[in-house]
């Protein structure tokens, strides 16, 4: 399948980050030392290929599992790990129809030239695609060592079992390791494992459904993990790039002989300017030398003020395309509205930034036209391209290596860092460590888009007649209302953003749920009905009734409505990416701020890989979501952030964090879905709610400012 | 340029630096100590903690000058060979770590508490820990590894 049509499965939000390169430079086959030794690669398919190890080693797409003569057995993906298991949970998935000890196991995760490409790690797609696929693998391996050693020892294969990692038969042994060297002859492509080996179900598991220790805690405890802006090569220099004072300003001039006379190695290539020095310190005063003598031609920039009507006036309702406009219509939307008690509201919500704690670093390091990128990105293999268009190279000369990074939620789609160390190192003739500053971060990555909303619809009695829905510029994902409404229209409009904009966790589906269940909350209101009724009066999805009732049953629901002055709780709840969140927040006001008392969530995402890791990824969305509902807000003017730092951009903290309590629905008979995303959709809207029940006034923008009544 | 020693988990080390470079880039660029991290050089997240002379500062804000002569203890300088303190083992057991940026911070960190205050009440902890950034936002599973190492630490002690 061509790249563009598998980002393009992986994450279909027309929200989703699509730009060419951001610089344009002016500017043998050899095989990669394979870490991969002498043993089998499998296909999910069930193929096998005897790999000799060593240089000549070739891991083809297709192929995910290693099994070592050494008795090494090796997963290989291209999914990354940024915090959210999924070297655990593919670890366990592999463990599990492999039927040996999780402790065996190694994963290899992101490396271009030894993993099959898993497309970028994003859009939950991970637990769905890449899960299934490695227990497929897994399962071959396993059916292959059964009928093998059934071969060697002559007996019927339906008689053996596999037991930690081998057959066994009355003090004789056959284990993955003897099955890699049993199939010695060169090359050997093996047809004869038949597709579609039986998967462990849920039922028999003894792996995959429990909590494993994450992996690599240890060296994540003990300071030795290597993240990416930890990497070090022989001579490695660090680097520091020159960034224009305001978005959209352009370089007129600039000399390079102030850094040049700090002993810096300084590159300019048309919009790139950088230095490189033995040690950051020096790059930097490099930098600020040369940033002195730069003259810079600015350009008008809104300001974050009025965002909303800014949106809306710089609509693009006829931009085609797969990142274009969309409507979409069921039923007789105006007719239906005509005949109904009608409402509208407006909503909006603004630009946030990601700010992983780790920010952007890469290390780029050449071997004549041969060059090694270790990067923390989402998508290895899509900024495998951006640096082989960047630098004229082969896919085959470039290779990108992600090791576990410090956090990504949707911000590292992106290979700018990659592609600006690698120019860097180019011209330095040495390997360049750059890690973006905070700042740089915060005003030069992207942004989870702002949006405006409206929202329209006609009751009858408890029952929505009609639903008419406009989203400007948020994304489309979770555009559609979940509720059984026989009349929608729903519209998605982009804007021409002031801002770089792109992926966030659940994107579009942020700021689409928000509007959505605040408006439910008021139909609810108008309809003179408990805000949870009214949502299962209009329901028809058990999947999402389940979720509400759990939450509100957990939470004490109609047992909390009447807290008093200031005090009050909100119900929300959310569908995307096939699982499904509920939530109740209690939230006290205090002069102009909320305090969140607690929360109850409730979830269902199908069957629970690890319920530990899963609580894990609820809790932290959770509380991101409180610092998107409460605090964090991306404000600009002048062309340059206001709010560009921890100081000004609060985002949440040990205090601030409610008691939390998360009911995990497990559904072992619904295959398993991603979690990290959709758990914060449900946030924002059920404290707007909250907010509303406390004090009366209506929250149809966020971050959420209340005053206490 | 001026030549500065410091003790770093125990071991002399000497640099050759500019007076106002930070302790974290030495640390992390000269020693190679790379456990230690830059999440904002501003003293707002505290990814850059570290013992000087057994008080947790940042070394993001720490002019190297500044800690001539001083011992350092970094998050490699805690475990005694293979063995992890409780305070690590239990940031393994709580899942105290999503994607493990803030780890070293926050061990450093609470390390230092519990030896001032061997049981912590979860104010007291969530106090001393409040400056620490965690954006995979684990803090309950950080206050569940802490305070499981004090249970731990006054059960060793009884
Ligand atoms: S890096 Fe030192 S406080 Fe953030
Ligand atoms: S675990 Fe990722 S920042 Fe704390």
């Amino acid at each position: 399948m061509p790249e563009r049509f598998r980002e393009d499965l992986c994450e279909p939000d027309r929200k989703e980050l699509a730009e060419g390169p951001a610089y344009r430079f002016e500017l043998d086959r050899r095989q990669w030392i394979s870490s991969i030794g002498a043993g089998l690669l499998v296909t999910a398919a069930g193929k096998v290929v005897f790999s000799p190890g060593g240089a000549s080693a070739q891991v083809r797409p297709s192929q995910r599992l290693h099994l070592g003569e050494d008795g090494s057995i090796t997963v290989l993906t291209g999914k990354v790990e940024f915090g959210q298991g999924s070297r655990t949970e593919i670890l366990q998935a592999a463990a599990e129809e492999l039927r040996v000890s999780p402790d065996v196991l190694r994963v290899m995760l992101a490396d271009t030239a030894e993993t099959p490409n898993d497309g970028s790690t994003a859009g939950s797609r991970t637990t769905p695609s890449t899960i299934p696929v490695v227990r497929r693998a897994s399962a071959a391996a396993r059916e292959l060592l059964v009928r093998t050693a059934a071969e060697a020892w002559n007996l019927d294969a339906s008689e053996l079992r596999v037991e930690a990692g081998a057959v066994v038969r009355a003090g004789d042994r056959f284990s993955y390791a003897d099955l890699a060297r049993a199939q010695r002859p060169a090359s050997t492509v093996d047809d004869s494992v038949p597709r579609g080996v039986p998967l462990r179900e849920v039922r028999n598991w003894t792996v995959l459904g429990q909590t494993l220790p994450k992996v690599g805690a240890r060296e994540i405890v003990t300071g030795a993990h290597r993240y990416p802006s930890d990497i070090v090569r022989p001579n490695m220099l660090y680097g520091a790039v020159l960034r224009p004072p305001s978005y959209g300003a352009q370089l007129e001039s600039v000399e390079l002989a102030p850094g040049r006379e700090l002993g810096a190695v300084v590159v300019r290539d048309g919009e790139f300017v950088g230095c490189a020095a033995k040690t950051s310190y020096e790059a930097r005063k490099a930098l600020e030398a040369i940033s002195e003598t730069a003259k810079w031609r600015t350009m008008a920039h809104p300001p974050s003020e009025g965002l909303g009507a800014y949106l809306k006036r710089h609509a693009q309702p006829s931009a085609g395309g797969r990142r274009g406009a969309r409507r979409r219509e069921s039923g007789d939307v105006d007719s239906a509205l005509a005949a109904a008690q009608t409402l509208e509201a407006s909503y909006e919500i603004p630009y946030v930034q990601h700010a992983p704690l780790e920010p952007r670093a890469a290390v780029a390091e050449w071997d004549q036209d041969r060059l090694t990128v270790w990067t923390g990105t989402q998508r290895p293999f899509g900024v495998r391209e951006q640096l082989a268009e960047a630098f004229r190279l082969g896919a085959d000369r470039t290779r990108v290596v992600v090791p576990d990074t410090g956090g990504g939620f949707g911000g590292k789609h992106t290979g700018e860092v990659a592609v600006e160390a690698a120019r860097l190192a180019r011209a330095a003739g040495k390997p360049v460590s750059l890690r973006w500053t905070r700042a740089e971060e915060f005003a030069w990555a992207y942004f989870r888009p702002a949006a405006a909303f409206e929202a329209r619809a006609g009751l009858s009695g408890e029952k929505i007649l009609a639903w008419d829905f406009t989203a400007y510029n948020p994304g489309t994902a979770a555009i559609e209302t979940p509720y059984a409404v026989p009349n929608v229209r729903t519209q998605y409009i982009p804007c021409d953003s002031p801002l770089r904009e792109g992926s966030y966790r659940g994107i579009g589906a942020t700021g689409n749920n928000f509007a959505r269940e605040v408006f439910m909350d008021e139909l609810a209101g108008a309809a003179g009905l408990d805000p949870l009724e009214f949502r299962l009066a209009n329901l028809d999805d058990g999947r999402l009734s389940a979720v509400l009732r759990a939450a509100a049953d957990r939470f004490g629901w109609s047992a909390s409505k009447s807290l008093g002055r200031n005090r009050g709780s909100g119900i929300a709840a959310g569908f995307e990416k096939g699982s499904y969140i509920a939530i109740c927040a209690q939230v006290r006001v205090a002069g102009g701020s909320v305090e969140v008392e607690r929360l109850v969530s409730a979830f269902d995402c199908g069957a629970i890989l690890n319920p530990g890791n899963l609580r894990a990824q609820i809790d932290g969305c959770v509380i991101q979501g409180l610092g998107a509902a409460l605090s964090e807000e991306i404000r600009f003017a002048g062309g340059m952030l206001v709010n560009g730092s921890f100081a000004r951009y609060p985002v949440p903290r040990f205090r601030g964090t409610p008691p939390m309590e998360a009911v995990l629905l497990n559904r072992p008979d619904i295959p398993p879905a991603g979690a990290g995303e959709t758990p914060i959709v449900a946030v924002a809207p059920a404290l707007a709610n909250a907010v509303f029940a406390a004090t009366g006034q209506r929250m149809r923008s966020l971050p959420l400012r209340a005053r206490a009544a | 340029m001026a030549r500065f020693t410091v003790q770093v988990n125990g071991n002399q080390l000497a640099v050759e630096s500019p007076p106002d470079r930070p302790l974290l880039d030495v640390l992390r660029e000269d020693f190679d100590l790379t456990g230690t991290k830059y999440g904002c050089g501003e003293g707002q997240c505290r990814a850059c903690t570290v013992l000087i002379d057994g008080q947790p500062t940042a070394s993001c804000l720490t002019p190297i000058s500044s800690v001539d002569g001083m011992s350092v203890t970094t998050i490699e300088g805690l475990a005694s060979g293979d063995q992890l303190t409780a305070l690590q083992q239990a940031f393994v057991e709580m899942d105290g770590a999503q994607c493990g940026y803030c780890t070293a911070g926050m061990i450093v960190e609470a390390t230092a508490l519990l030896q001032r205050n061997p049981k912590p009440s979860r104010s007291e902890i969530v106090d001393v820990m409040n400056p620490h950034l965690c954006r995979c936002c684990g803090y309950r599973n950080i206050l569940a590894s802490v305070e499981l190492a004090a249970r731990g630490w006054e059960a060793n002690d009884a």
